[in-house]
């Protein structure tokens, strides 16, 4: 039984498809990791996944309440401290793991500095900690790794490695290699055709039609 | 929920929150009206009621534009649209951070600008309970037009537009409220049209407003 899988999932930004027939399958204790050039919809598709937005085919199938989303920016409150970032995201999901969150991303020093005044790798520790106070068993992760440095990096990926052996589950766009035994969907052969070559109309066409 | 409604509240009155400012607004117009109009009390006493509700409603147009776009501009939108919480929930719990921290002051600084308009004695009780009655309106009503400007640049000037029109009706009401308690008059039917209003508007637009910040998340 897998916590999360898409079949021949299509994908649209602004209503322009931009990936089609993406399919995988995410069983416990392992990771994905999504690669692609810029612009290949790498962020879309986590964006659906999280349920952001509908996908234009095909289907997600995920265990209620399964997700967590970590997005480029980190919904970091500047003028909250770090503790109150985490503890107000803990009471949102019903979880007390703040301290234990504190403790792995190695923000014990910074508990009661304001979140405004965290240097950007920091900050990132910040929004990436927001994970493990979540609860939820599948991480979907876009991009985590942006301005941290390769101590972090690493201290990053021991987290992810763990949440694995817990039983959890993590899709991760990244271009940096964060030690996991992980496998790699490669998202290039999956850009969506233009409708003239088969491919799905987009919904800028279908307006006119 | 209540989590969500204690960070608001901290956020407004932090360094930066807003917090005051639509009371500092309303201050302002109740002192700069009497300049203007001069000072002749019977006059002053004749457009109280509707220049402190004008006050009002535009001191709650002044902080509508923070309630979403902050959250959507550090993408903690994002995550909320992906939390436990129900959508509409958490626009309710906005608006109603909003009303607290600028609908609920206006409602007791009212009375004290009164005096500097002049306003006849009957209408400071129907001036308090109209306020009280009608901001909520004002900031759930405003928390739709900022959802439905979210992601704009520069969306604020159009949020106003869209806005203002949808705050006549509880204006009118509001306003007429008062003018017939300073007057003598019974007031049931207004205010019974204020309550009506801010109620239909707490039924309905949390949902609008769910739906419109869905749209404008993808």
């Amino acid at each position: 039984m897998s916590l999360l899988s898409a079949q021949d999932l299509a994908v649209a930004r602004a209503g322009i498809p931009v990936l089609e027939g993406v399919s995988f399958a995410l069983p416990p204790s392992r990771a994905l990791v999504l690669r692609g050039p810029n612009g290949i919809g790498k962020t879309t598709l986590l964006r659906t996944i999280a349920g952001l937005q509908p996908p234009l085919q095909g289907r997600i199938t995920a265990a209620p309440d399964a997700v967590a989303y970590a997005a480029h920016a980190d919904g970091v409150k500047p003028t909250l401290t770090v503790a109150e970032n985490l503890a107000f995201w803990a009471q949102v999901f019903g979880t007390d793991a703040v301290a234990t969150a504190i403790d792995r991303m190695a923000l014990r020093d910074l508990v009661a500095r304001r979140a405004a005044n965290l240097s950007a790798g920091q900050k990132r520790r910040l929004g990436l900690a927001r994970l493990l106070v979540t609860g939820r068993p599948v991480w979907v992760m876009d991009e985590p790794t942006v301005s941290l440095d390769a101590a972090s990096v690493q201290l990053f990926g021991d987290v992810v490695r763990d949440h694995l052996t817990a039983g959890g589950a993590a899709l991760i766009a990244t271009h940096i290699d964060l030690g996991l035994d992980a496998a790699v969907l490669d998202l290039t052969p999956f850009k969506a055709r233009p409708a003239a070559e088969g491919g799905i109309a987009s919904a800028f066409d279908e307006a006119f039609t | 929920m209540i989590a969500l409604l204690l960070r608001d509240l901290r956020l407004a009155i932090r360094a930066g929150g807003g917090f005051g400012l639509g009371l500092a607004f309303f201050l302002l117009v109740a002192v700069i009206v009497p300049l203007g109009v001069g000072p002749e009390p019977a006059t002053l006493a004749k457009i109280a009621p509707g220049i402190l509700w004008v006050g009002a409603l535009l001191s709650c147009l002044l902080s509508l534009d923070r309630i979403f776009a902050l959250d959507f501009e550090d993408g903690s939108l994002d995550l909320l649209a992906t939390s436990p919480l129900p959508m509409e929930g958490a626009v309710a719990i906005k608006a109603l951070a909003h009303w607290l921290v600028t609908g609920l002051p206006l409602v007791l600084a009212a009375p004290v600008l009164g005096v500097l308009l002049n306003l006849p004695v009957p209408g400071y009780l129907w001036l308090v309970i109209s306020l009280a009655l009608g901001t909520p309106a004002l900031s759930i009503i405003g928390a739709f037009g900022a959802a439905l400007t979210v992601g704009l640049k520069r969306g604020g000037l159009l949020m106003s537009l869209l806005v203002l029109p949808l705050y006549m009706p509880t204006l009118i009401f509001g306003a007429e409220v008062v003018k017939r308690g300073a007057a003598g008059m019974a007031v049931a039917t207004p205010l019974a049209l204020l309550a009506a209003i801010t109620a239909g508007a707490l039924a309905l637009l949390p949902i609008a407003s769910a739906a419109a910040l869905r749209v404008n998340l993808r």
